[in-house]
């Protein structure tokens, strides 16, 4: 079996999508598609396909990563081609690798992220001062709704970089978050800008993940760069 | 500028929203098409949630065939929970379509489609968002006309208030008739406005035009006389009848929607109107005669649409699908086609008959044999008599001993209760049929651990059916029958806890008997309702009894009508029924007939293997019945 990992994004008014959404509208479109996935044996078959942890619904993406398994082999490019024109716009496959057996597998490829979070209607020194005051405490908790009632997160200490983004319409923030458990979304991140530093946000935010994958072994000053998992 | 996208300032509400994905469209095949190139502009809604209004059929053939013509634009809309609702209130966002993100009200035509009367206060909630003038008396040349389609338009009294127009009956051709007057009306620059635009609908005989017709009523509460009020309008208007179901051959290029939905699947509809004659079925007496699509047309649709879709399950729909004279053909050709796939394929089917579970066997071979289900309706043999469903309990005996010695585990059995005449041990005896399933079944299979799962509906009488003029039972007396149904199988030692039992309390029923039956006075209980918070009545947990008696009791305060007067009163033959200038073809002298031989528990046969019962439908609707063998087989397109 050929295994190929795949970049894809999350763009537009499809960054409402669920994760559920998304993997029911990939199997119809590798349906559609010649792409000659492999099944799973037993009763009720599925396709190969395993996905590395999904943006929240509501979050746009530039890197989201799956992996698929090919009955035949097929060119990774032909595949991208494949699967971007069967997928609808917004859904946008952007590339496809062949996985080196014996290396590491895709979850050991990817330890954080990098979000930026957009604030409309929030000047720019606003954000940065809300920023600073946050990134100067060790902890901040804040509660996040969940089926099973409110859920303590600690929303600082998962965040292992962050700086403003100069020159945007509104103020708008890089911030790198490593991948813990329970996992730190960016909303978290918004809700202790405004529960620590006083934040006022009128519009809601947009979050858009541009990269995942390993920190850098040597963290420069500020914002640290992610270590491509497809590289 | 009209037909700009509010996307944008849509996009910032839906991160506070339950499931914003169900309002940003970008379905697969949905079409956006550019405002100023189009002369006829269509919103078509179906007014329920998105994960129940995007498989629509109906919506989906109309908003294909209509964006295949050039000049011609239609985007759909469904709708909105009351939690964007309030925001969209709150922000000034009126109602949009999902496609193009465009308010409704700047369209030329909104369509809506009605399968269930419970609806209606969605219209409403549509209307108000959307800005268009609730009442369409109070509507200008600028907004929309609306026009209400579906099942319910065989009766829109209720809502003739709040609509322009409604089309009986199919709706192929009658919205390519209805693009083309308005495109004709708006090249002339706009002749007599809005009225001379109804005017020419009306004429046309394509649509009813509630406005253009008076009703008169007597002293004790009944309809007097119903009139046209205007020269050149008819006096009665007909049901429109597609005749040759190959010709259309849609949905083509079906929605394939990113949110789930209540049905995930191709759908291909192998036949048109049914003749079984089962005398509650709306569906069955509206949409004759039966024309069926050629077993050639089923495959292609069906191989082209599971290619175009990637779906992994196909329904072959109807009313009845196991009548297709060809169906053991289509079912074994699919069947072959799909051999060794993922994809499966189903057949709602609803009658009892052996015969369903030997089709059922052939399109199962791919999966598991979890479920099927049978439709007897009524308990015992004497109800079975008076709905003509034409099946005694030895039929369904061995109907379920086969499927049960076929590897099927569980039966599910749909059954009625509140029909005319019934008493309550025809409904408690649902609880014998439903031992003597299991312990065929147990003998069948040679296991104990098959299943039965029965479940209850309310029976409402609808207009067009022998049943129109029956008195609903009232939900008290549902409520108690169910309760003792519940008992009887409790109380069964053997056999009880295989069976399942499955109902819901009868209020919600007696809201849809009045408004099935309703004329143009319960458009003013609808509209307080409404004004009270009704929303999403199809929805328990959304629709509230009280609310509706309320404003029931006080629309109706001081004039002879009432809920029950609607609902619990049996009709006479010489009352005017509010649908009797609605023409479904149907002969009111055979219905009336029909009805007394239910009384009379005297069952009739189906007309496509017995005589002519003179129903009136095809002599006065110039249609005939259109039924196989063509002796053809599904022909497996080459793969592309």
């Amino acid at each position: 079996m050929q295994r190929l990992r795949v970049r894809y994004t999350k763009r537009g008014r499809l960054r409402f999508i669920s994760h559920r959404d998304f993997a029911r509208a990939f199997e119809r479109a590798l349906h559609r598609s010649s792409v000659p996935i492999a099944f799973s044996a037993g009763f009720s078959p599925h396709p190969k396909v395993s996905y590395a942890g999904a943006a929240p619904t509501g979050a746009a993406s530039e890197a989201e990563y799956l992996e698929i398994g090919l009955a035949e082999r097929r060119d990774p490019d032909w595949v991208r081609n494949a699967l971007d024109a069967a997928l609808p716009a917004g859904l946008d496959v952007l590339t496809v690798v062949e996985a080196v057996p014996g290396e590491a597998g895709l979850a050991d490829r990817i330890e954080a992220s990098t979000w930026r979070i957009e604030l409309p209607e929030v000047p720019d020194e606003a954000g940065a001062a809300a920023l600073a005051v946050l990134l100067a405490l060790d902890a901040f908790v804040v509660d996040r709704p969940t089926k099973d009632g409110m859920r303590q997160i600690d929303a600082r200490a998962a965040i292992v970089a962050a700086e403003p983004v100069a020159g945007a319409s509104c103020a708008t923030l890089d911030v790198v978050l490593r991948h813990v458990t329970p996992a730190v979304r960016p909303d978290d991140v918004v809700t202790a800008l405004r529960l620590a530093a006083g934040l006022s946000t009128p519009v809601a935010p947009v979050a858009t993940r541009l990269a995942q994958g390993l920190l850098d072994a040597v963290p420069p000053q500020g914002a640290r760069r992610l270590v491509d998992p497809l590289g | 500028m009209a037909g700009t996208s509010m996307f944008d300032r849509l996009e910032p509400l839906l991160p506070l929203v339950r499931k914003p994905v169900q309002y940003v469209g970008g379905e697969l095949h949905a079409v956006t098409k550019d405002w100023d190139s189009a002369a006829v502009r269509w919103a078509l809604m179906y007014p329920d949630a998105y994960e129940v209004g995007l498989p629509n059929q109906g919506v989906q053939i109309l908003y294909e065939l209509l964006n295949e013509r050039v000049d011609v634009l239609a985007e759909r809309t469904y709708s909105v929970w009351p939690d964007l609702e309030a925001l969209m209130r709150e922000h000034g966002i009126p109602q949009f379509t999902v496609d193009g993100h465009r308010p409704v009200g700047e369209f030329d035509l909104l369509g809506v489609s009605f399968s269930t009367e419970l609806g209606y206060t969605n219209l409403l909630t549509a209307l108000d968002l959307a800005g268009i003038p609730i009442a369409a008396a109070d509507r200008t040349v600028d907004d929309p006309v609306v026009i209400a389609g579906g099942h319910a338009a065989f009766n829109p009294e209720p809502i003739a208030e709040f609509i322009d127009a409604a089309v009986l009956g199919d709706g192929e051709q009658a919205v390519l008739a209805i693009t083309d007057i308005v495109r004709a009306w708006k090249a002339e620059d706009r002749p007599d406005g809005r009225d001379g635009l109804l005017l020419r609908l009306a004429t046309s005989g394509v649509a009813y035009v509630p406005g253009f017709y008076d009703m008169t009523y007597l002293a004790d509460g009944r309809i007097q006389r119903v009139a046209p009020n205007r020269p050149g309008v008819p006096w009665r208007v007909a049901k429109q009848t597609v005749m040759d179901l190959d010709d259309w051959p849609y949905p083509k290029q079906p929605l394939v929607p990113l949110a789930e939905t209540v049905h995930e699947r191709y759908s291909v509809e192998i036949f048109r109107g049914c003749t079984r004659g089962c005398r509650f079925c709306q569906a069955g007496m509206i949409t004759r005669p039966v024309r069926e699509r050629s077993i050639t047309t089923i495959g292609e649709m069906v191989q082209r649409g599971v290619a175009a879709t990637g779906f992994e399950e196909v329904g072959l729909l109807s009313l009845s699908s196991a009548d297709h004279s060809e169906i053991a053909a289509v079912a074994k050709g699919l069947a072959d086609v799909y051999d060794g796939t993922n994809v499966s394929l189903s057949l709602p089917s609803t009658r009892v008959d052996a015969f369903n579970v030997t089709l059922a066997n052939e399109l199962s071979r791919n999966g598991r044999r979890t479920g099927l289900t049978f439709a007897p309706e009524g308990g015992s043999e004497r109800m079975r008599k008076v709905i003509n469903k034409m099946v005694t309990e030895d039929d369904l005996i061995r109907t379920v001993a086969t499927a049960y010695g076929n590897g099927w585990r569980q039966v599910k059995l749909y059954f009625m209760c509140g029909l005319p005449t019934e008493t309550d041990e025809d409904v408690v005896a649902i609880a014998g049929v439903a031992s003597r399933v299991i312990e065929t079944g147990r003998q069948a299979s040679g296991r104990k651990d098959i299943r039965c799962t029965v479940s209850i509906g309310g029976f409402v009488p609808k207009p067009h059916t022998p049943f129109q003029w029956a008195a609903q039972l009232d939900h008290e007396s549902v409520d108690r029958r169910l309760a003792a149904l519940k008992a009887a199988v409790v109380k069964d030692k053997n056999f009880g806890k295989s069976i399942g039992l499955r109902y819901h309390d009868g209020r919600p029923s007696i809201i849809e008997g009045m408004l099935s039956r309703g004329d143009r006075r319960v458009g003013a209980a609808i509209r307080r309702a409404w004004e009270d918070g009704a929303r999403f009545d199809g929805w328990s947990e959304h629709f509230s009894f009280d609310r509706w008696v309320a404003a029931c009791d006080a629309a109706f305060d001081g004039s002879p009508v009432s809920l029950d007067w609607y609902t619990t009163r049996e009709r006479e033959l010489s009352e005017v029924l509010p649908w009797d200038h609605l023409d479904s073809g149907l002969d009111k002298d055979w219905l009336w007939g029909d009805w007394q031989n239910a009384i009379g528990e005297a069952e009739v046969e189906d007309c496509r293997w017995s005589p002519c019962y003179d129903c009136g439908v095809c002599p006065s609707m110039n249609t005939e019945t259109q039924v196989g063998p063509t002796g053809r087989s599904v022909i497996p397109l080459t793969p592309v």
